[in-house]
């Protein structure tokens, strides 16, 4: 759901973004570490704990076999990432490690974890938790968190929202001038709730009832990560990660691809609203956004130890 | 917004990672073969930072990798001029495309038929009958989509056309074989659905580990051929133990 987010867990660990990573939404598991392992929670921020202590997030920690992961409730943001070094050992099917749950396929066996789920780490997870933390660690002194051991610095949130009702910035959709004015005006002045019954395919959004000039004919045609598209009923979706490739309702606009993670961060029951953006401001906000990227992950690189940094 | 009324092809930005090719504003078979050999020639253009391309009734779909908002407008610019020409070659071809004829078997008995009364009932015809129509028309693939593997069917008699249930059922089976909208549409996973169910086939529309994964490409011929009860289970079982 938030590609920044799982991008970042896996640098703090040493990885590349390709590697799988465990994405928590809103409340975490208990998790116990089998074998050595350098893991890092970061994302939405929960009441985690390690070995009963409180778990530093948004860091690398060095987690002992036989340590126990409580990640807890989320108290920002909606999606945690949990990464380890070597990623988990899934196969990639499609060339994707992510879990599609409508069609029951990729990940772990396609679902959700459930209670002695035994999700596997890469076979050389010891060795690489060793290496990794011991060159970020070289000459510097590391921290105890419980029998586990972690850096001295940690790195900021890059898409959790920053204000009560965050502004997500979106294009005028295909269809836009199928919707009258007042539902157009409304859909840039209204302050929209994520409803509860929102999931990975789409955030339903509730507020002022957005209507057509007239009905329209649409024939099926491709749908996009952020598409608003607008059922009869006249409260918008946002299609999120899981969203249908094609669909009938008419698009009233688009999020822009550099709003996508600060979206996703955002609860049920939150309250955004949309900020209308031009192409230009879209392409110039994910240069921006992915500068930004690139910029922390370098940081982490040279935190760590990695003589390429 | 009325079907039916050519225009011509229109390339507009998808939000800021994709671009819309319209070949024309109705459904029409000329235009739904169009945006399928349109759909083919950019997949073969092999195109690194394409991430996905989706072809739908009468318009493609083209989803791009970018970094810099330099980079996003070349790769805008560019799709719209490599869509428009192959636009333009395409419009010359044979309408028809050289197509395979897929056999789907389909048991039409009501324990997986739960709309197949109600559709006789619609349509005035004899239960019996409907399925006859359904499975003696010339079907065609107009394009895969909503979830993998998912066909939208054409060739429906017209007859059979009827508009979807008014209110949707939670749970389709999957497999399950649907009519609405002059359309047939193959369930690949149990979904909420709103079409009207008139059997099932025991075929896997999508499975991941096949090569292709889906069963049905767009522009595929498709033959429903009635099977009975028995039948459906023998190929069911034979899947469930291979």
């Amino acid at each position: 759901m938030d590609p920044v987010s799982h991008r970042i867990a896996n640098a703090l660990v040493g990885n590349t973004a390709e590697a799988a990573t465990l994405e928590i939404a809103l409340s975490g598991p208990e998790l116990l570490v089998g074998r050595d392992a350098l893991l890092a929670l970061y994302g939405a921020r929960f009441g985690a704990e390690v070995d009963g202590a409180p778990l530093p997030q948004s860091r690398p920690v060095l987690a002992r076999a036989g340590t126990r992961l409580r990640i807890g409730r989320v108290s920002a943001g909606s999606f945690g990432y949990l990464a380890v070094a070597g990623g988990f050992d899934l196969a990639p099917v499609l060339g994707s490690r992510s879990t599609y749950l409508p069609g029951a396929f990729g990940g772990w066996r396609g679902r959700a974890l459930e209670r002695d789920a035994v999700l596997p780490f890469a076979p050389d997870a010891e060795a690489l938790a060793a290496a990794r933390f011991g060159r970020a660690t070289r000459g510097r002194r590391a921290i105890a968190a419980g029998r586990s051991e972690t850096v001295p610095w940690f790195v900021p949130a890059l898409s959790l929202p920053e204000h009560e009702v965050p502004a997500v910035r979106a294009l005028a959709g295909l269809h836009s001038g199928a919707f009258d004015e007042p539902a157009r005006a409304a859909l840039f002045a209204a302050r929209w709730r994520i409803a509860p019954e929102s999931n990975r395919m789409g955030f339903r959004l509730r507020g002022p009832r957005l209507e057509l000039t007239s009905p329209v004919e649409i024939l099926s045609q491709a749908t996009c990560l952020g598409t608003v598209q607008v059922p009869p009923a006249g409260q918008p979706i946002v299609l999120m990660a899981d969203h249908q490739t094609t669909g009938g309702y008419p698009k009233i606009a688009e999020v822009i691809a550099a709003d996508v993670p600060l979206l996703a961060q955002l609860p049920p029951g939150a309250a955004l609203r949309f900020a209308p953006a031009t192409l230009d401001d879209a392409d110039a906000a994910r240069e921006a956004l992915a500068a930004r990227v690139d910029t922390l992950v370098q940081r982490i690189r040279w935190e760590l130890g990695d003589e390429s940094a | 917004m009325k079907a039916g009324k050519r225009i011509g092809p229109i390339v507009a930005p998808l939000g800021d990672s994709a671009v819309l090719l319209s070949v024309s504003d109705g459904m029409d078979l000329d235009a739904n073969a169009l945006a399928r050999r349109v759909a083919t020639a950019i997949r073969g253009r092999r195109l690194e930072w394409v991430t996905d391309v989706i072809p739908a009734l009468v318009t493609v779909a083209v989803c791009f990798d970018a970094r810099t908002a330099r980079e996003a407008a070349e790769r805008r610019a560019t799709l719209e001029r490599v869509l428009l020409k192959a636009v333009e070659r395409g419009t010359g071809a044979q309408a028809d495309l050289p197509a395979r004829t897929v056999e789907i078997p389909v048991c039409y008995e009501a324990a997986f038929a739960p709309d197949l009364e109600e559709v006789a009932r619609r349509t005035g015809l004899a239960a019996a009958r409907v399925v006859e129509l359904h499975a003696a028309a010339p079907h065609r693939v107009l394009m895969l989509g909503f979830a993998p593997g998912h066909p939208y069917i054409g060739g429906l008699d017209a007859r059979l056309a009827l508009p979807r249930r008014a209110s949707p059922r939670a749970r389709v089976e999957a497999g399950a074989v649907a009519i609405a909208n002059a359309q047939t549409s193959i369930y690949p996973f149990a979904t909420p659905g709103g079409w009207n169910v008139i059997g099932r086939t025991p075929l896997v529309l999508f499975d991941p580990a096949r090569e292709p994964a889906t069963l049905l490409e767009p522009g595929d011929r498709v033959a429903f051929v009635p099977i009975p009860r028995g039948e459906f289970e023998r190929i069911a079982g034979e899947r469930g133990a291979r």
